[in-house]
């Protein structure tokens, strides 16, 4: 019903009675544990955690309480675990399994003595006893706007995001008008964060310019990058954040119903999702005349059904509307005639979790991060073969050096860092020589690559990137829907010519024929995912030719990846008689025995999946990776003599 | 509703027509063929799947499809420059790629369309330069009780699809699968005679630009013809 009172006077009483709600948690004389139980954190054996803090504090006779938390970004030390134990800071623990779960009851909750520091990373809150999260470089380089309180707050409390200013935007926007919202929007420049960086309040403007009975808004959760999971995150750790952002564009534009289209394979955000709507609904957040305004807002959940093409607008419309999940040509826009023909405004999680930040601090504060073209932040999801893997979000413009050099900890192992991949499976590859590149959407498309939703993929020196390109490429033809000819035919054809060139098949005119349809794949394809279909094989075959051309002049993977063009075998001088502990680990019973008691493998039935150069101690270190596979050294191997065997063993 | 008339240019041909038709069926009418396969005649939204109707129009970045192109006064076509030929001929030899190229054995044999791109594009009808690929179907799907469905020759364009949804009735055909999996398919698996109304129809058979899809009766006719020689 719309009242008297105003949005903000609505929302105080919400606020006032969430703080209490907070702050009773914050002061409470028990100790509390907040797990990080989001799907990455679950996958990780959360719930395992949880089990053993649940059977330490019984067993110690010991009162707390365990809240579930959302994601923290940190996938390199999950398990995560905080604890709020009185008289202490807030502490964050790495890598709490249900075994060091019972230590913390043990050491820390019983006897107050011990905060256990072998599992800490550090206190939440300055501290002079113990290292704060600010001293680590992850912490100190990121700039957390979107993510600022995933991980920290409940994500199934509306009172948790109440607390930290939550709905705030929206009742400003209630009172100021949509048109205010989309001013707001447009002056911030926010570009959309689902990879092709269109600003989001000129789509809003568009819509909000056309007359309809109905208008709708959709918050894209279809997230399907391999290796992707931004949105999930966003979606499990503060669902709250993502509603008032749906709301303050419903309210921009004038729409009255919005929905939230989510992978099927994400059902624990579906679930917080559901639940997070109930809450809002509860407390007038949405719903009929929300905070009291004329302004009304049905929201929905709808569950894709996993095809990657669905992300992409038309097919994600047709998609809701029952149809087939294919892309149609545009225009008509779905700005101006989207789902049942009316405008729709489709926006990405992260661009909608962006706005309520924008509405509260205004234009100019978002102007302050980033840069000029691409102000704000941006999130990564880190992953491959560096030292901390995991969310990262950082401003716009730092370089790529920065992100995965400075913030994410360097290449793993001290190998070298060979390439990253970055705008997901339309992305491109680009080489350790452009680490200089800065992330925002106009440096990297510059260069061959996109934003792209936010993945990040590190590569070494180990990795092929012919074998990149043909993964990559195997993902995009396998989703392609199947309607234009280009993007139909045309991917299997270069995934077909790249598969050949992996095993040593390929020949010099390939690369011709990889280059023109790749460009004809870009030139004709109907919508978008095929025209960045050959992003990865583009990008490597112009930074990494002389890869391609080793395999096929040479029958050679200079990273020694392909299976077919490599070979392992034992280095006599190195292994160690008497050690086995390569021989358990092979699946095919490769490795014999030779006559001086060390191993060697039989090439015939080497299938190389390299198991044996992880089983090998690191003191030997003796299993070699050779490409071509004609480069194995002849060590005048003899197997031991069978007799000889079967005394020994005895 | 009349709308305006306006004047374009493609291929230094002048043509008047009224603004916002689409180009291709524009271009059709005016003698200046433009190699289709998706589109079917009075289609309010063609699909622009095949992606042979590339053109180029002036001031519009990149190739564009001419069967959703809409014209305005002025718009200048290129129907034949460098760049669309190549698009063109590679769009045909990715399509031709897939295909068993049986012809001699083939129902539509002198009326496929197929061919006469080919023979419009100066195009053989077997890939030379790309592999073929052969795709994962099988050789008949005779399961209907009316129709049968040649996959392999399917170019999956979309015109049955498309013809069968403007038919009160119709809707029995959609596409299944994904990727290079895709295939026409019939819509639920109910192919008892009695609850398919499709022995009067045929429009799907008749707008199969390659004879994928035909009349099971004529088929077997064929077949039998085929046998005997």
């Amino acid at each position: 019903m719309k009242t008297e009172k105003s949005p903000k006077e609505h929302l105080k009483a919400h606020a006032e009675s969430a703080a209490s709600v907070v702050a009773a948690l914050k002061d409470s004389p028990l100790p509390v544990i907040y797990v990080g139980a989001a799907t990455c954190g679950l996958a990780a054996g959360a719930l395992e955690t949880i089990a053993g803090f649940e059977e330490a504090l019984k067993d110690n006779g010991i009162e707390a309480e365990i809240r579930k938390v959302g994601c923290l970004g940190h996938c390199y030390a999950e398990p995560l675990v905080i604890i709020q134990n009185p008289g202490f800071p807030s502490l964050l623990y790495q890598k709490i399994g249900a075994g060091e779960a019972g230590i913390l009851v043990r050491s820390f909750l019983k006897d107050g003595s011990d905060p256990c520091y072998e599992y800490l990373i550090g206190a939440l809150e300055a501290d002079e006893n113990f290292p704060t999260l600010m001293d680590y470089p992850r912490y100190l380089y990121e700039n957390r706007v979107v993510m600022e309180h995933c991980g920290l707050i409940d994500p199934k409390e509306v009172d948790h995001y109440l607390a930290v200013g939550g709905y705030e935007s929206l009742a400003a926007g209630l009172e100021k008008g949509g048109a205010w919202v989309l001013d707001e929007v447009k002056a911030a420049n926010l570009r959309g964060r689902g990879g092709a960086g269109f600003p989001a309040g000129k789509k809003w403007e568009i819509a909000r310019g056309v007359e309809a009975s109905s208008k709708m808004v959709i918050c894209n959760g279809d997230e399907g990058d391999p290796g992707a999971y931004m949105d999930r995150t966003l979606l499990e750790s503060n669902p709250h954040q993502v509603l008032e952002g749906l709301a303050l564009a419903a309210l921009a534009i004038g729409a009255d119903r919005a929905l939230l289209y989510i992978r099927a394979e994400y059902p624990l955000a579906v679930k917080i999702m559901e639940a997070a709507i109930i809450q809002a609904e509860a407390k007038n957040l949405l719903g009929e005349n929300i905070l009291g305004s004329d302004f009304s807002l049905a929201v929905t959940v709808f569950q894709g059904s996993g095809a990657f093409v669905c992300g992409e607008e038309t097919a994600l419309i047709e998609s809701l509307s029952g149809r087939r999940g294919m892309p149609k040509v545009r225009p008509p826009y779905p700005a101006v005639s989207g789902f049942a023909e009316l405008p729709t405004i489709i926006n990405n999680v992260k661009t909608l979790s962006t706005v309520p930040s924008i509405i509260k601090n205004g234009a100019e504060w978002f102007h302050g991060i980033g840069t000029a073209e691409s102000p704000g932040t941006a999130i990564f999801s880190v992953v491959g073969e560096v030292e901390y893997p995991g969310l990262v979000e950082v401003p716009m413009g730092v370089t790529l050096e920065h992100l995965v050099v400075d913030v994410c900890g360097g290449i793993k192992n001290g190998k070298e860092l060979k390439a990253v991949q970055i705008g997901g499976p339309s992305g491109g590859c680009l080489p350790a020589s452009l680490m200089e590149t800065e992330i925002d959407f106009d440096s990297l498309k510059s260069v061959g690559a996109m934003m792209g939703s936010g993945g990040l993929v590190v590569m070494n020196e180990d990795t092929c990137m012919v074998e990149v390109a043909r993964y990559f490429t195997d993902f995009t033809q396998g989703e392609s829907c199947g309607k234009c000819t280009f993007c139909r035919i045309g991917t299997r054809h270069l995934r077909e010519i790249l598969q050949s060139i992996t095993v040593g098949e390929g020949e010099m005119s390939d690369l011709d024929d990889l280059a023109e349809i790749s460009e004809a794949v870009v030139a004709g394809s109907l919508c978008s995912l095929g025209k960045t279909a050959p992003n990865p094989v583009i990008t490597t075959l112009r930074f990494f030719r002389d890869e391609y051309v080793a395999h096929i002049e040479e029958k050679r993977c200079p990273a020694r990846m392909c299976r077919t063009l490599t070979a392992f075998y034992i280095d006599l001088e190195a292994c160690a008689r008497g050690c086995d502990a390569c021989v358990a680990c092979c699946p095919t019973e490769a490795i014999f025995t030779t006559s001086n008691r060390k191993k060697a493998i039989d090439q015939e039935k080497c299938v190389k999946c390299g198991e044996c150069v992880y089983a090998c101690p690191p003191e030997y270190d003796a299993v070699r990776r050779v490409s071509p596979p004609e480069l194995i050294p002849d060590q005048g191997v003899e197997p031991l003599p069978v007799k000889e065997n079967e005394e020994g063993d005895a | 509703m009349s709308a305006e008339m306006v004047t374009i240019t493609v291929d230094d041909k002048e043509i008047t027509a009224p603004a916002g038709s689409y180009l291709l069926p524009v271009c059709l009418e005016n003698d200046i063929y433009i190699p289709n396969l998706c589109y079917v005649e009075g289609m309010e939204k063609p699909p622009a799947s095949c992606r042979l109707c590339l053109v180029e129009i002036e001031g519009v970045k990149g190739p564009q499809v001419s069967c959703r192109s809409e014209i305005f006064a002025g718009m200048v076509v290129k129907t034949n420059s460098e760049e669309i030929l190549k698009l063109r001929q590679i769009a045909f030899r990715l399509l031709v790629s897939t295909n068993d190229g049986s012809c001699r054995t083939c129902i539509s044999n002198r009326s496929c369309e197929l061919q006469q791109i080919a023979k419009f594009l100066k195009q053989p009808l077997k890939t030379k330069r790309l592999r073929h690929i052969d795709r994962d179907y099988p050789e008949l799907i005779d399961d209907h009780p009316y129709l049968v469905y040649e996959p392999k020759k399917c170019l999956l364009c979309g015109r049955c699809v498309h013809v069968c949804s403007t038919i009160e009735k119709g809707y029995k055909l959609s596409f299944a699968k994904r990727g290079m999996d895709t295939i026409v398919s019939f819509f639920g698996s109910e192919l008892d005679p009695a609850s398919v109304d499709c022995q009067d129809c045929f429009a799907c058979t008749e707008v199969c630009p390659v004879g994928s899809l035909s009349s099971k009766e004529k088929w077997k006719a064929f077949i039998a013809g085929l046998d005997k020689k």
